[in-house]
């Protein structure tokens, strides 16, 4: 398979994986914004919600004050820069149509009809809009996993749509806990007191909320939390989870020059698979966090090196 | 210019003619809304499944449809083997010319064909000179224009030798028409397309450079912002072959590779809808980022097959086409099938003193234009333009050829105003590979606005399904 080919299927998973994270990420924040909340608090929650997704800079050029409006329409609506989510779904599109010919036709049509649509919400942004098109992004990416696993040979293009869907699913659970990190944040085994909402909606916005309640059958406390969304390997988007698929799907297209590559994630997926929470937590929750999210990205780095855009052979 | 021009589908007296008859029926029992609901159907589905062409110069998104009419071209059983017939033997003069040009040149020396309209034109490429192709064949892919005039005879317009395009919506308004009105094709056998790209790759296949025997074949596009990449990944896809950009293939010891997620694997037959300029920076555009540095070095070692090969254009330059039948004549012997449009070459005193004094009937083509452009159309053409033309024509004779203004036959098309004729042309697409093969149909394109006469998509022409009937 083309190497440019692999390039734009992985590309085009990450922007998906995106689309969907941060739509997940928007939603808690607007049922967040339900509650009674003191303007400094609307604030600093979305200073750290930005900070997080590295788009703080980008933001800040673009507005003076971190209202909930222009929060809201620069990380939904806002064509203009490359982290929106309409920008993810044109990324997507794009990087599917250059490889139409490889995917099904199916997922063209998809992801095609998906971007088509989006555009039919551009310019909106009306506050009651909000949780509808949030809505209709996860729906959407629903149906483009669906038409993924439901059409797509198990080949080596498959391997790097996974690849791309759990590095970017990966990033995105770390980024959210990450947004609730505050310098020197302990995650403790008990209710997290005036912020114990928060923790619930986390769970929500990644869908594990009925999950937890099936699993501990016991009150929502933050170090809980924490074990579920990083080591849990049965849970589809714990930390554990998506390294462990990053690392199995990395193994079926493995080529003559990415054993190392290999061997980080396959040591990345043991630190998890054999890990217990105290000792992934000792250098600090905001350092564990920052670490993996920069293996993570070198992982990205060497899979684009051994595959996607090989040095020319001479 | 000629009075009523050919009703494809009706007689003089307003009868249907016989292979229409059926469909005559069943277009009189259908309402109106009906069929403006279909063709709605047809526009949203289209849309969805990205059959779009993007237009240059406009803005990302500008991604248009080609208007598609649900109306079918039906061409009668016999009409298509007489047109088979003549095709067959126009593309098999047209590579005889092309073989001969870049080797013995016979048909400069035997007088028949002007030297210096091959030699100093710039479509002749000096370093195909000598270059034994496989099985001399050049245009493996011909897209032959052919319209009907007068009283239904057919001509040939024009030969597309090059990247000839289009086949993709021959295709797709197969498929669209089937899905839209099953029941017509339950009453007429249709002979039918689909089978195309196996057509297509067994040819390719078949001119891969000798002693390959599993070749390697790849579709060359130029990218994702060419207006025509749909039918690029559409083929490639329809083939299962690799569908690649310049930068996926590299050169090494005059063999071609393309980079792979497991390494450099072997090319060994390149379909490529790219332009020869544009084909290797190293011996043509040295600013071309679309080709493939070292190519021609490859092909010229034969370790690699480029079709349609490089230096087609040469046959099918507008200063040449009035020499075709003299090719038929000259290889194969035989009087040609099919005619050329009369045409006036306005680098001879006598047409060129015709042509200026008659403007305003006739239609004047740049030699090296294509795709509408640079074209006049003397009886629809404004003071101003008949004036520029005129100028340009004179200060450069041979840059032009005319010909009359041909009354195209009409074909029943469905616009706002309902059913009414529109002028259409036709291009058949023909495959030379180990044989000849014609698939039954190709491309109706309809010039939308009434009383047009230009089809081409780029200005404002729809596109048809072509039934050509079995019995």
């Amino acid at each position: 398979m083309l190497s440019r080919t692999a390039d734009h299927l992985y590309w085009m998973s990450r922007f998906i994986e995106r689309s969907e994270a941060l739509a997940r990420m928007l939603d808690a924040h607007y049922r967040h914004s339900l509650l009674p909340h003191a303007p400094e608090v609307v604030a600093r929650d979305w200073r750290a919600t930005l900070n997080s997704l590295g788009l703080l800079e980008a933001y800040q050029a673009r507005h003076e004050t971190f209202a909930t409006a222009s929060a809201f329409h620069f990380l939904a609506f806002d064509r203009e820069h490359a982290g929106s989510i309409v920008s993810c779904l044109r990324a997507a599109r794009e990087n599917a149509r250059a490889v139409r010919g490889t995917i099904t036709s199916e997922m063209w049509e998809t992801l095609n009809s998906t971007w088509l649509e989006s555009r039919g919400y551009e310019g909106e942004g009306a506050e009651h809009d909000i949780g509808e098109f949030l809505e209709w992004v996860r729906y959407r990416a629903h149906l483009s996993r669906g038409v993924t696993l439901g059409t797509m040979l198990r080949d080596e293009a498959f391997r790097f749509t996974r690849i791309g869907t759990f590095l970017e699913g990966a990033d995105a659970t770390a980024r959210m806990l990450r947004a609730r990190a505050r310098p020197g944040f302990v995650p403790l085994d008990e209710p997290a007191g005036p912020d114990a909402y928060t923790w619930t909606l986390l769970l929500r916005s990644l869908s594990a909320f009925e999950v937890y309640r099936k699993i501990y059958r016991d009150a929502v406390t933050p170090w809980r939390v924490t074990d579920l969304l990083v080591l849990r390997d049965d849970l589809p988007r714990s930390l554990g989870r998506c390294v462990s698929e990053v690392y199995l799907n990395l193994r079926e297209v493995a080529n003559e020059q990415s054993a190392e590559t290999e061997r980080r994630a396959g040591q990345l997926h043991s630190t998890f698979h054999f890990g217990r929470l105290e000792l992934l937590l000792a250098p600090g929750f905001g350092a564990f966090l920052d670490g993996f999210l920069g293996q993570i990205a070198v992982l990205g780095d060497r899979i684009a090196q051994d595959f996607l855009v090989p040095p020319t052979p001479t | 210019m000629a009075a009523t021009p050919y009703n494809e589908m009706e007689l003089p007296d307003g009868s249907p003619r016989d292979h229409y008859r059926r469909y005559a029926t069943w277009l009189q029992a259908q309402a109106a809304d009906r069929l403006a609901r279909r063709r709605a159907e047809a526009d949203s589905l289209f849309h969805r499944v990205g059959i779009t062409f993007a237009v240059y110069g406009e803005d990302e998104g500008a991604e248009r449809l080609i208007p598609f009419d649900i109306v079918p071209r039906i061409v009668a059983a016999e009409e298509w083997r007489r047109l088979e017939a003549g095709l067959r033997q126009r593309v098999q003069a047209l590579n005889a010319f092309l073989s001969d040009v870049y080797h013995g040149q016979e048909i400069l020396r035997a007088g028949r064909v002007p030297p210096e309209l091959i030699l100093c034109n710039a479509q002749y490429r000096p370093e195909m000179q000598g270059i034994d192709v496989p099985g001399r064949i050049y245009a493996h892919i011909a897209g032959i224009d052919v319209v009907r005039a007068g009283s239904g005879e057919f001509h040939v317009l024009e030969d597309n030798l090059r990247v000839p395009s289009g086949v993709s919506y021959m295709l797709e308004n197969r498929k669209m028409m089937m899905r839209l009105f099953p029941e017509l094709f339950a009453r007429h056998s249709v002979a039918p397309v689909e089978h195309y790209p196996d057509v297509l790759l067994d040819n390719l296949r078949s001119v891969a450079p000798v002693g390959v025997s599993d070749p390697t074949v790849v579709l060359l596009t130029a990218g994702a912002q060419n207006s025509a990449y749909f039918e690029h990944a559409f083929l490639a896809q329809q083939m299962g072959i690799e569908l690649v950009e310049g930068q996926d293939l590299f050169v090494r010891d005059d063999a071609v590779f393309m980079r792979t997620t497991q390494g450099p694997v072997r090319v060994d037959v390149i379909y490529r809808r790219i332009d020869d300029d544009f084909l290797d920076p190293l011996a043509f555009r040295p600013d071309s980022l679309l080709g493939v540095p070292g190519l021609l070095s490859a092909y010229r070692a034969g370790h690699v097959t480029v079709a349609n090969a490089i230096g087609t254009g040469i046959a099918d330059d507008k200063s040449i086409y009035p020499y075709v039948p003299d090719m038929i004549e000259f290889y194969l012997g035989e009087r040609p099938l099919l005619a050329n449009v009369e045409t006036y070459v306005l680098r001879r005193p006598d047409d060129l003193a015709y042509v200026l004094a008659h403007l305003e009937e006739l239609v004047v083509k740049e030699v090296h234009g294509a795709g509408g452009y640079g074209m006049l159309i003397g009886p629809t053409a404004s003071g101003t333009q008949l004036e520029e033309f005129r100028a340009r024509i004179s200060a450069n004779p041979a840059g032009y050829i005319a010909q009359p203004t041909l009354a195209l036959s009409t074909c029943p098309t469905f616009v706002d105003a309902g059913i009414a004729p529109r002028h259409i042309d036709l291009r058949p697409y023909v495959l030379s590979g180990r044989e000849i093969t014609i698939v039954p149909g190709g491309l109706t394109r309809v010039a939308l606005r009434d009383g047009s006469l230009v089809v081409n998509s780029s200005q404002g022409g729809g596109t048809k399904d072509t039934w050509v009937l079995e019995s």
